[in-house]
């Protein structure tokens, strides 16, 4: 046999092959792991979770189905109803000023300034370092007795007599934890938000220097608008990590003094755990679910992508 | 309206100096092209007309008065941009209204100037649109009224026909030409197309490597390049060149010779670029010959690339041409249409 007669042979697909050749069983096949894992790590334990906070379950002890009762009882548990108003108010004050600070940190560096990529580092640290190794450097920072922060004002700057019981009173307690927070926070809103900015053409702001804007008017026509799907989406990942949070607060304060600092998350795992009644803890964390579930529909139907975005090429 | 004066105009960005003393005068109402390759300082000297770069040295004055320290807003001028820079969440009633409304014009004139410069345009029915539902063409019109808006003293237009396929830069090239006639205001337009240039130019500055090369009318730049850049770079196809020298009354290259043009007086003897048109051949029995190598009828014309010796030479006939590749055709320049050029400097000679 020479190149010219050679034909190459074709010999059926087996079995095997024409099997993987079968389009159901391979969408089956394919979708298999990932359905796996959403059961195994999504579904089974927030299942879970939402069957305890129905049941009188404690460490040790399977319980039984009690119905509403647990959420009766949170309903005039005042330490209950406190970390619900600490939670909320905890979320809105840290994210106002994270947007805040973020956002200007954003604009900052999406000029150019001296020593840009050194900045952004630093401003990415909070991010890198664990939480609980940060929350732990905070407890330093807030500490009665070897604060930094009491130092510098008493006995470098002389501004203050005495020490600042940062962890001690309960509000200052929790402008304390607020405050770590945004440290915590910032990074993420900053970088996310100097991303967006970049989306934005410089073309547009020289358009917008032509037309006579000025600094203000840029920021104000042409930035925030245009910067608003992604100020949306941040915001909501925001919101959702803010209002989850569990290690800044249970690392300083655990919750107190005298309860005063307790997150839904903190009070959860504080009566559920440590506190054996896990059916309670498990009512603790469900109750987050309808205030997680309205910032998201929130963000998604006030702030959702407008009509310059999408829709029909041709209306 | 207002004239354009550019006086000695550098540019250096940090060390590199990319315009090099540049000099133009752009009159009341004229449409002055800067053309040239990629690179050449042409968007950078607009931009600084414009006000978004500042001026290194030298001064830009418009309608008479010096601009190198007025902001960009306060120099009565308008642009279109490249990639027509429109504002997406805006529709385009917005986008054509919004120097207006920054600049607090009551609601009544607004809407008069918009609906004008819409209807000028053609753009009245989209004028509720947002830019991504407008097609290429349309976007580019958007750029023109929010420029035509604001009845600048000067438009400037910063490539705005290179995002568009071949067909609509036709159609509007002539639009933007026939606005012009319209408008009559002074206008600054870079591009790098040398067609465009050509057909919609008063006066075209041929830029090259931060310099002038030549300022001109457009036919005049085709009839007289002032040197082998411009020669080469205006015209398509592109201009023949041949190296030789000058020996007893005729250009001598490879063996070969071609008459020379009769106003070339003293270069008996010298190195000269001798240049010729492709469109200045002429099928000549006591022409040279020249080996067809491919020909390109287009029906109107046909573009014949040949070799005369060893130099590669593109020739246009209006006449049909039947010969094939591999054959000889005997050709010859129109004596009067030829250019001569300084093989050293590059200067024109004749």
């Amino acid at each position: 046999m020479d190149a010219s007669t050679w034909v190459p042979t074709r010999t059926p697909p087996n079995l095997l092959a024409r099997l993987f050749d079968y389009k159901p069983f391979l969408i089956c096949v394919c979708l298999a792991p990932a359905l796996g894992l959403l059961l195994v790590f999504l579904t089974y334990p927030l299942g879970l979770g939402i069957w305890l906070a129905f049941t009188d379950a404690e460490i040790g002890r399977s319980g039984s189905w009690v119905g509403l009762e647990n959420f009766d009882s949170l309903m005039e548990d005042r330490v209950f109803l406190n970390a619900v108003w600490f939670t909320v108010f905890y979320t809105a004050a840290a994210t106002v000023v994270k947007f805040a600070l973020g956002l200007w940190l954003a604009l900052l560096l999406n000029h150019h300034i001296p020593f840009k990529s050194i900045i952004r580092a630093i401003i990415l640290m909070p991010f890198i370092v664990p939480t609980v190794l940060s929350a732990i450097a905070f407890w330093w920072i807030y500490d009665p007795q070897f604060s930094i922060l009491s130092y510098v004002l008493v006995d470098v700057l002389h501004w203050r007599d005495t020490y600042i019981d940062f962890l001690g009173t309960p509000w200052a307690a929790r402008w304390s934890l607020i405050a770590a927070n945004i440290w915590r926070g910032i990074p993420f809103v900053a970088i996310t938000l100097l991303a967006g900015l970049q989306t934005i053409s410089p073309a547009l702001y020289e358009a917008a220097l032509l037309d006579g804007a000025s600094p203000w008017q840029r920021f104000r026509f042409v930035t925030t608008p245009l910067l608003m799907p992604i100020l949306a989406v941040v915001l909501t990942f925001s919101v959702l990590f803010t209002f989850t949070d569990f290690q800044l607060v249970y690392a300083i304060t655990r919750g107190g003094p005298i309860n005063s600092t307790h997150l839904m998350a903190t009070l959860a795992f504080q009566r559920g755990i440590p506190g054996s009644q896990l059916g309670e803890g498990a009512a603790i964390a469900v109750a987050m679910i309808p205030f997680l579930v309205l910032a998201t529909l929130l963000s998604y139907f006030a702030l959702a992508r407008r009509k310059w975005q999408q829709g029909p090429e041709n209306e | 309206m207002a004239t354009v004066s550019i006086r000695s105009v550098r540019k250096a960005f940090g060390s590199t100096e990319v315009l090099h003393g540049v000099d133009v005068e752009v009159q009341d109402g004229e449409f002055v092209i800067l053309v040239g390759p990629s690179g050449c300082g042409k968007s950078t000297l607009l931009r600084m007309i414009a006000g978004l770069e500042n001026i290194t040295r030298g001064e830009i004055a418009i309608g008479g008065r010096v601009v190198n320290n007025v902001a960009p807003k306060e120099r009565d001028i308008a642009m279109v941009f490249q990639n027509y820079a429109l504002y997406p969440h805006m529709t385009v009633r917005d986008n054509m209204a919004f120097s207006l409304k920054l600049a607090k014009a009551p609601p009544a004139v607004i809407s008069d100037k918009v609906g004008r410069a819409a209807d000028i345009l053609g753009l009245t029915p989209y004028l509720d649109r947002y830019p991504r539902q407008l097609s290429g063409g349309q976007r580019q019109r958007v750029a023109m009224g929010r420029a035509i808006v604001r009845d600048p003293q000067v438009f400037l237009f910063d490539e705005p026909l290179s995002n568009l396929d071949a067909k609509l830069r036709v159609q509007m090239r002539a639009e933007i030409k026939d606005l012009h006639q319209r408008l009559k205001t002074t206008t600054v337009y870079v591009t790098h197309d040398q067609i465009e240039a050509m057909t919609m130019a008063d006066k075209i500055v041929v830029m090259h490597a931060g310099n002038v090369e030549q300022i001109g009318a457009p036919l005049e730049l085709y009839d007289r390049p002032a040197n082998l850049f411009v020669a080469g770079f205006i015209g398509s196809p592109a201009m023949n060149f041949f190296k030789g020298r000058v020996e007893s009354g005729a250009f001598r290259f490879d063996g070969a010779q071609l008459p020379l043009p009769r106003a070339a007086p003293g270069v008996n003897g010298a190195s000269v670029i001798y240049g010729v048109r492709p469109e200045h051949w002429q099928l000549s029995a006591d022409g040279i010959d020249a080996v067809v190598h491919v020909l390109e009828p287009t029906g109107s014309e046909t573009q014949v690339m040949a070799r005369i010796a060893d130099t590669p030479v593109v020739c246009a006939f209006r006449e049909r041409i039947t010969a094939q590749p591999g054959e000889s055709i005997r050709i010859a320049p129109d004596p009067a249409l030829v250019h001569l050029f300084d093989e050293k400097t590059g200067v024109r000679l004749n």
